[in-house]
């Protein structure tokens, strides 16, 4: 089978047990809203400064709504030694990652649009004028997220407390996505959009560049036994 | 075993010496005082973190390649001693910044880089101990620390874009244009002391390890 072709079978095949289980979904989606509520709490969203502090709240959500995604990712696949058989099957190893990668970024980004929305309305955060810019990033950050989560998900399943050890290896790897997302979406909210704006992006998308290329060369040490 | 006690000699000798040299032969600093002194030993301690951090990814890189136990025992013995100066650089830090800076902390770009430098140290550390199995936990470990050693400089080159795009008050400390002569002699002293014991410790730990091993395997054979 050719690459992509493999690499569409495995992201087929997640999007498939997804529509029929929906539990990332729902998972990831009623977890964002519970930190946004949260916040709500923690911060009187009355005296907030929203332009300063919205998309930090935002990426904060969206980081811990995924993790929650991420942390599933690989769990699926051992029930009834699923991973073994995909080991096994005549695939590149690459495409497994690749596959999962791209599962996750797709709940991922659905489950963040949403977030955004209730998000805007929550906080009175007018994104529309916005929503090109913001769609931009959202997809650049949370593929940095999805890729570096995707391959530390994969390490993290084979210890002995894998959900805790998700975020320790996860968030400090994934801190210079974090930090260049906020900045973006805080440059794209302004208006007009701050001039960091470009610069962000640019390192979103070395940030990007970077952690897929390391994980399909490392990805096969992973799953070797 | 000779080349051992020379090792341990010279690190000796040569700890003496920076200890002199940092408390007695530097001069004081003019406006922060005596506190400032720590400085020697803080950037020796930062020295070695780096250094160390290099050394666990060079290792693991070759531990993946040749899949041998031989430089996983390497890259882990680094990351075990690297992190205990990366600790040191983190308490020596805030006692010199208290009364130079007025404050324990602040979120600049070299403060933040080995704070999670630190966190991936830890990272690593605490991964090897949750994995069952010898080969998969070279494996694993030695995957998360190459990510983990590409990380550090990301997130230290993004601290600088951020703080430069956002003019903070400007950091004394670190950077001195131009030390005193007689500091710069301290200040190498005390590197090479540091680097010296860095590599007296890591060869311990690497024995330590191999022995481990050793008895491990007589063990099996015993069993059976």
């Amino acid at each position: 089978m050719h690459f992509l072709n493999q690499v569409s079978a495995i992201l087929w095949k997640d999007i498939l047990t997804e529509f029929r289980t929906k539990d990332a979904l729902t998972s990831m989606l009623l977890f964002g809203l519970l930190v946004i509520l949260m916040f709500h709490f923690a911060f009187e969203p009355d005296s907030l400064d929203t332009e300063k502090y919205g998309p930090g709240l935002l990426w904060v959500t969206f980081i811990f709504a995924g993790m929650l995604g991420m942390n599933r990712t690989f769990v699926t696949e051992r029930e009834n030694d699923n991973l073994q058989g995909l080991m096994m099957a005549p695939v590149n190893w690459g495409a497994i990652y690749l596959g999962k990668m791209l599962s996750n970024l797709l709940f991922m980004l659905i489950a963040e649009t949403i977030i955004l929305f209730c998000f805007s309305i929550f906080f009175n955060v007018d994104i529309l004028p916005r929503l090109g810019w913001v769609s931009v990033i959202t997809f650049l950050g949370t593929l940095g997220f999805a890729s570096a989560g995707t391959i530390l998900s994969a390490i993290s399943i084979n210890t002995r407390m894998s959900e805790v050890m998700l975020p320790i290896l996860f968030l400090p790897v994934a801190l210079p996505a974090i930090l260049g997302a906020v900045e973006a979406t805080a440059a794209a909210l302004t208006d007009p959009p701050g001039a960091a704006l470009g610069f962000w992006v640019k390192f979103l998308i070395v940030y990007d560049i970077i952690f897929i290329t390391l994980p399909l060369l490392l990805f096969d040490y992973v799953l070797e036994e | 075993m000779k080349a051992h006690n020379v090792h341990a000699f010279l690190t000796f000798i040569l700890m003496l010496a920076a200890i002199y040299a940092v408390f007695v032969y530097a001069p004081t600093e003019l406006t922060m005082g005596e506190v400032q002194r720590i400085f020697y030993f803080h950037v020796s301690s930062a020295w070695i973190s780096f250094l160390a951090i290099f050394l666990v990814f060079l290792f693991s890189l070759l531990s993946l390649l040749k899949s041998s136990r031989h430089w996983d025992i390497r890259s882990a013995s680094a990351a075990e001693i690297g992190a205990v100066f990366c600790t040191l650089v983190l308490i020596t830090g805030p006692i010199w910044a208290k009364p130079v800076w007025g404050i324990w902390w602040t979120w600049d770009a070299r403060l933040t880089s080995f704070f999670v430098l630190w966190l991936i140290y830890m990272g690593y550390l605490m991964l090897r101990r949750l994995v069952e199995s010898a080969e998969q936990r070279a494996k694993l470990s030695a995957v998360f620390a190459i990510l983990g050693a590409v990380d550090v400089p990301i997130v230290y080159m993004a601290n600088r874009w951020w703080r430069t795009q956002h003019p903070q008050p400007v950091i004394a400390g670190g950077e001195k244009s131009g030390l005193d002569p007689e500091m710069r002699i301290a200040l190498f002293i005390s590197l090479a002391a540091f680097t010296l014991l860095f590599f007296y410790l890591w060869r311990l730990r690497c024995n330590l390890e191999e022995l481990n091993d050793s008895g491990e395997a007589m063990q099996r054979r015993l069993q059976s």
